[in-house]
């Protein structure tokens, strides 16, 4: 009985196994369709054409030659996306990621040109790309100190250091790094064929190849080894990783300093990719705000997010032409970010109450909708 | 040199004129999450509700030509943003850090896009708004004196008086009253008071609309008082900074006053040394309050105080 019973168990879990894979991709995905659908709603309520916008975005950000623009912008985006992925495993917030992200750029953008001038050109990247890691790095030391000897919330101490930090980047633009042959506050620009060079055959930054790199080593580093390992129990629970023996300080520090580094690490390949080669002041972008909801609707898995990240860089690089031509300002995507956060909280809700069987409302709704506040003395 | 530059009347009527004036919006959003963070609810999408209210708060000022119409506008705007964070948070347990940051995202992206959308390039502007003076304070030297741009210690617009007795109102509810009682043990012991017969989620869910409607008030403070004037990501972090006031303050509501006078004159600081002719650059002018909390953080870090339950849903019987 028993050896006709065993075979017959193995479609079972393979089709259990499709039915997981099913459900984690349309809990990913659903989100993304809700947001689209809902921005597109508030389009047509701000009498602008959603098919326009959406069809802008596929002619500028795919059709023809575009999809290669939108993969050479996908290169930061990847590497703070990476970034933010090894933090946020261990249940850490380094939202400082706008700050790390302009201090890097400043900094390759101001040695960059003297740097590329007079060192061999592959020497002087990789040095200009450690650079960048290092100020990244080292503008989360004060969080990560903070946190790991006090516990003091590193949400806040990681937003006050990034406002700083992209102060601290404009002045640095402005000052000391400003091309002194121009009136715009603007860095010296690097020339063109010192910039990173394209993929052979394509227009595509060949930094791109570096960012798949480093995804992958990440991913490997997070899920099979040590360090990965300690990671995951520290963001599971802190009290059981201190009792494992782990050296909490150590490990949040760590943490917090490879996160910078790869922030750091992003801003060399936005200056350093063919479409920049400088810095303007006031105008150093905030990818990591726009990329973050894809870093949970990944799940914190760092090859899942290439398919996620390459999806918004075309969003990315074809919205911002899609929004000027409907007439719309280009935060436009900042509400798309917001509405794609909100849903996926709201479907990954829906979908852990249907794994436990449960019904949609929760006890405390129903308790918050029948009790007003004055009543609560009786029973005390 | 520079002190005896310094040490000129007009530059300490500014510098407490100016601080009051950069402070009562931060003083309003810090009220409102003291509120919400002693009840267990940390809000990270204050910056997204203190721009919804600075945009509707001004819409209504504009269209409807009084500013009180603003004020209330921005209270509906904020207290709707949290009913957002109320169910998703407090109802149905989501993580609050993320649906913050989703409030916040949309609120800078729905605020820049609607003002893009019905005012374009032209940005109007909005009269300045009625003061009341206190009798006979506002005949003091210096402190009663004014300087250009800005409002005397002691003829404010009503609202900022209403904001100090409302200060008043939340610390005396704190201290003396079952609500208060109710709340901090929200965030305290969310356990204890479930025992004691108090539903936790309706707590919250009071404290976190409090919460939206004073960082909407904020926000409708900083367009229609400070600015006169809507732009784009006017609030500039100061959601945030509120949320650390908060912390520093330890949920003391008079601490709060404090505090926000403090960070208001750090960041009016840059325009009462640009008033005696001390030029410093508007990148380390907008610095300097947040280099001010990094201090600050690192010099009492110790000291910063967050409730247990803050941040985490309440489920009951869950351990």
């Amino acid at each position: 009985m028993a050896e006709v019973a065993l075979p017959a168990r193995r479609p079972v879990a393979a089709s259990r196994l499709a039915g997981r894979a099913a459900d984690l991709a349309i809990r990913s995905l659903v989100p993304v369709v809700l947001a689209l659908v809902a921005g597109g709603v508030l389009l047509y309520a701000l009498g602008r054409s959603a098919l326009s916008f959406y069809g802008g975005i596929w002619t500028y950000g795919i059709a023809d030659q575009n999809w290669q623009q939108s993969a050479t912008t996908m290169v930061p985006l990847l590497l703070i996306a990476t970034g933010l992925t090894v933090i946020f495993r261990a249940n850490i917030w380094n939202l400082g990621y706008w700050g790390q992200f302009a201090l890097g750029a400043a900094v390759v953008a101001g040695y960059g040109p003297s740097l590329l001038a007079h060192l061999p050109m592959w020497f002087a990247t990789v040095v200009l790309f450690l650079f960048a890691a290092a100020a990244g790095a080292a503008w989360t030391i004060v969080p990560a100190f903070l946190k790991a000897r006090y516990g003091t919330n590193e949400i806040i101490t990681t937003l006050m250091m990034s406002f700083v930090g992209v102060d601290l980047a404009n002045i640095l633009v402005k000052g000391p790094f400003q091309d002194p042959s121009i009136r715009t506050p603007q860095t010296r620009a690097i020339d063109f064929d010192k910039l990173m060079p394209p993929i052979p055959g394509t227009s595509i930054d060949c930094s791109l190849l570096v960012a798949f790199a480093v995804v992958l080593v990440v991913h490997y580093v997070l899920t099979r080894t040590a360090f990965g390992l300690r990671l995951q129990i520290l963001g599971a629970n802190q009290r059981a990783a201190r009792h494992m023996g782990i050296r909490l300080p150590r490990l949040v520090v760590g943490s917090f300093l490879i996160s910078g580094a790869l922030v750091g690490a992003a801003a060399a390949a936005f200056v350093l990719s063919p479409f920049w080669g400088y810095v303007r002041a006031d105008q150093i972008p905030n990818y990591g705000d726009e990329i973050i909801p894809f870093v949970f609707l990944a799940r914190l898995n760092a090859v899942a997010l290439l398919p996620f990240v390459a999806f918004y860089a075309v969003l990315f690089t074809g919205g911002d032409f899609a929004a000027t031509q409907v007439n719309l300002s280009t935060d436009f995507l900042y509400v798309l970010v917001g509405l794609i956060l909100l849903f996926m909280t709201v479907i990954e809700f829906l979908g852990r109450r249907r794994e436990l069987g449960g019904s949609y409302l929760t006890v405390g709704l129903v308790q918050a909708l029948r009790a007003p506040l004055w009543r609560r003395r009786a029973a005390a | 040199m520079i002190v005896a530059t310094i040490w000129t009347q007009v530059f300490w009527t500014s510098v407490v004129a100016g601080g009051l004036l950069a402070g009562v919006p931060l003083m309003f959003t810090a009220l409102g999450e003291t509120i919400s963070e002693r009840a267990g609810v940390l809000n990270i999408g204050l910056e997204g509700m203190m721009l919804l209210g600075a945009y509707c708060g001004f819409l209504g000022a504009y269209y409807g030509h009084t500013q009180w119409l603003g004020y209330l506008a921005g209270i509906g705007a904020g207290a709707a943003a949290s009913v957002l964070m109320v169910v998703l948070c407090v109802w149905l347990g989501l993580d609050q850090i993320v649906v913050g940051i989703a409030i916040t995202l949309a609120g800078e992206g729905i605020t820049s896009v609607l003002h893009g959308a019905q005012f374009g390039a032209s940005e109007p502007r909005l009269g300045a708004t009625p003061t009341l003076a206190i009798p006979g304070l506002d005949r003091i030297p210096i402190l009663g004196e004014g300087v250009h741009g800005q409002n005397p210690l002691f003829r404010q617009p009503l609202v900022v008086y209403l904001g100090f007795a409302l200060v008043g109102l939340v610390a005396w509810l704190f201290r003396s009253t079952n609500v208060g009682l109710n709340l901090r043990a929200a965030g305290e012991k969310p356990e204890a008071l479930d025992a004691a017969g108090v539903s936790v989620v309706a707590t919250r869910s009071y404290a976190a609309l409090a919460t939206g409607a004073l960082a909407g008030l904020g926000g409708a403070y900083l367009s229609i008082a400070v600015a006169g004037v809507f732009t784009p990501f006017i609030t500039q972090g100061q959601g945030f900074m509120a949320i650390v006031i908060a912390m520093l303050a330890r949920g003391k509501p008079l601490w709060v006053i404090i505090g926000s006078f403090l960070f208001g004159i750090s960041i009016s600081m840059i325009d009462s040394l640009q008033l005696v002719g001390i030029d410093i650059s508007t990148d380390f002018g907008h610095m300097l309050p947040f280099l001010a909390i990094i201090v600050a953080l690192v010099l009492f870090a110790r000291r910063a105080y967050l409730p247990p339950a803050l941040a985490l849903p309440y489920v009951r019987g869950a351990r």
